[in-house]
């Protein structure tokens, strides 16, 4: 694993946020690494334990607690759809299946320990999300970190097509 | 005259002041745009108080938190230990994930000034030194919003070394969360940002105030609470106090969703109006020829009250008077008499078209996805109630699972060590006793004494699991 010089450097930065605990920057750590691979590997867990003076497991434990921090590869594109009550009024069960048909997804391998499903070309993963806390504009989604409302069918055929040309 | 985008423009019955510069023309997240409106002007007639002025004006102006339980923010600061000599921390819970809660998201999004300015305020007025805001991580976009305003503060010297010559020095960082409800309840928040499973700690101390993060004083408001401080520096505790109706102050920001015409954000003085005006006047009513049938008055955690109900409510001068749903002002003590509560002003409602056993499965399956598995009735309960759940939409249920689902749910109920556990079983204790003849016609005589393997169904789903 390659760390590249502008992430450590960003790592650092970050670290300086905790003056009187190091371990509190576990999970910006996480998220960086995340960020920047797209997944957390075994390797990346024991280097931020490391870097933090901390056991592998102590991050470990964190990383296998959040739903945010994943452990297998995402698509290129990682969709979350609101599942919680007022998506779900308003169709999220729908639009997950809607999108799932317009990437060509197969969710029927998901269960609560591995919940992301990808796509067959790795352009796209989806897994539901509990409340993204825009229920007056349900339903919801994200496209990595770019987040959607009142996601009709055509809106997510839209996305679908424009996310898929990138 | 403040000019609204076309279609956003609040109802008339509307109070804004921590909405006011929601969904304004010509109004963007730079720190000029907000100093054109006056801005951190109170932080600095904050700094020439005195800190314990600060904390008095709060405690006058009767402002509650606006995250859940409704506590008394200023009456919260002041259970720092007076003999203390540690440092003291100030967290902002911007992990809003309440269900049905969707303010912070727009005042994060569209005015983090506002939200700095408030913070630096509480924090003058705390002695926080060092101040995080623990933002959920499915706000990506807000978490850059806020620390490009936080680099904006410092550059203009409203946060960082000596604030304005004052000698009170600050530093606020955004630290984000990782999707997990339980990072709300102020004292997982604080393992969360230590590092840690988010696991809440054993209560007492009951306040982070006494014993937080880094077993230093820490205290924990809300995103719309620290924002209200910057107007109570404004207006005066006292002049704020007018707002709203007695032991109910200020204004409140009301997130509607569901079967509404126009649901949205609604910023009202609280009790000021009714559950009724809400519905009908500010969401535009419910969907063309749909009868009301159940609300959730605050979050998902609020006990459901039915639309035929009726309340007994006692009135300040000794009478009683009995309300109907549409009557019920929208406050905390009058939510909180009708046996439900106002919490994070999350109000979801339901219509006629509604099946109700769907509705709480939803609810479950929520619950058992994010208890932190931390004490046992919580974690196993949880579990049980959305399996049972699961079973009675999926038509495979007995009549005595509905009455095995209540047992379980006052099972979990002030018996753990944080409040999830009231907040998983509320919903399940109210939709049994409101819908319970609802929930009994899912299931059937004729499954007793079969087998229903979860398994099974798990795999008949498609799902990879098979039975052993």
């Amino acid at each position: 694993m390659t760390i590249p010089t502008e992430l450590l450097s960003k790592i650092d930065d970050v670290i300086t946020h905790y003056p009187v605990s190091k371990r509190s920057a576990v999970l910006p750590l996480l998220h960086l690494l995340q960020h920047h691979f797209g997944y957390i590997t075994d390797e990346g867990i024991t280097w931020v334990a490391a870097k933090l003076e901390l056991e592998p497991m102590q991050v470990m434990e964190v990383v296998t607690f959040y739903p945010g921090f994943r452990q297998a590869a995402p698509g290129k594109f990682h969709i979350r759809v609101c599942r919680t009550l007022s998506c779900a009024m308003a169709g999220s069960f729908e639009l997950m299946d809607n999108l799932c048909q317009l990437t060509g997804i197969d969710r029927s391998h998901t269960d609560h320990h591995h919940s992301i499903a990808v796509s067959p070309d790795g352009k796209f993963s989806i897994e539901f999300a509990e409340c993204l806390a825009s229920c007056g504009t349900a339903p919801v989604c994200m496209f990595n970190d770019d987040f959607f409302e009142g996601v009709s069918a055509d809106k997510a055929k839209a996305l679908v097509a424009d996310y898929g040309s990138k | 005259m403040i000019q609204y985008k076309p279609g956003k423009e609040p109802h008339p019955k509307e109070h804004r002041l921590i909405f006011k510069n929601v969904d304004r023309v010509d109004w963007d997240t730079s720190i000029e745009r907000f100093l054109k409106e006056g801005g951190y002007e109170q932080l600095k007639t904050a700094l020439k108080m005195e800190k314990k002025a600060i904390i008095e004006e709060v405690k006058t102006s009767g402002l509650r938190g606006r995250g859940g339980a409704g506590f008394p923010t200023g009456v919260k600061w002041t259970f720092i230990p007076p003999n203390n000599t540690k440092p003291v921390y100030l967290i902002c819970n911007a992990d809003e994930s309440e269900p049905g809660t969707f303010k912070d998201r727009y005042i994060i999004y569209q005015d983090p000034h506002q939200l700095l300015e408030g913070m630096t305020i509480s924090c003058f007025a705390v002695g926080a030194n060092t101040a995080y805001i623990y933002i959920r991580e499915e706000f990506p976009e807000g978490a850059q919003i806020l620390e490009k305003a936080i680099a904006e503060a410092k550059a203009k010297g409203f946060l960082g070394n000596n604030i304005l010559g004052s000698g009170f020095t600050l530093d606020i960082y955004v630290h984000r969360g990782a999707g997990a409800y339980i990072c709300g309840e102020e004292t997982g928040l604080i393992e969360s940002l230590e590092g840690k499973r988010p696991y809440p700690r054993i209560k007492p101390p009951y306040f982070p105030a006494a014993l937080g993060l880094y077993m230093c004083p820490t205290i924990v408001n809300n995103v719309e609470s620290l924002c209200h401080v910057k107007h109570i520096i404004q207006m005066g505790g006292a002049e704020y106090a007018r707002l709203g109706t007695p032991r109910n102050n200020g204004t409140r920001i009301l997130c509607v969703s569901g079967d509404v015409v126009r649901p949205g954000y609604y910023e009202v003085q609280v009790g000021k109006v009714t559950m009724g005006e809400v519905i009908n006047d500010l969401c535009g009513g419910l969907k063309q020829g749909r009868k009301l049938k159940a609300v959730i008055p605050g979050g998902s955690s609020a006990k459901v009250l039915r639309a035929d109900e009726r309340f007994n409510l006692k009135q300040p001068d000794g009478t009683m008077k009995e309300i109907g749903i549409e009557d019920i002002p929208m406050d905390f003590d009058t939510i909180a008499a009708c046996g439900s509560m106002a919490g994070s002003g999350g109000v979801i409602i339901m219509d006629d078209t509604r099946d109700m056993a769907w509705v709480l499965n939803n609810l479950n399956n929520f619950y058992a996805h994010e208890s932190c598995g931390q004490c046992t009735p919580c974690r196993e309960g949880s579990l049980w109630m959305k399996k049972i759940s699961d079973r009675i939409v999926a038509g495979e249920a007995t009549p005595e699972d509905v009455a095995q689902l209540e047992t379980i749910a006052y099972q979990i109920d002030g018996k753990t060590i944080c409040a999830f556990g009231e907040a998983s079983a509320w919903p399940t204790e109210s939709f049994v006793a409101k819908f319970r003849d609802e929930l009994i016609t899912h299931t059937s005589t004729k499954k007793r004494g079969q087998i229903f393997n979860p398994v099974t169904k798990v795999a008949a789903a498609g799902l990879k699991k098979q039975p052993a």
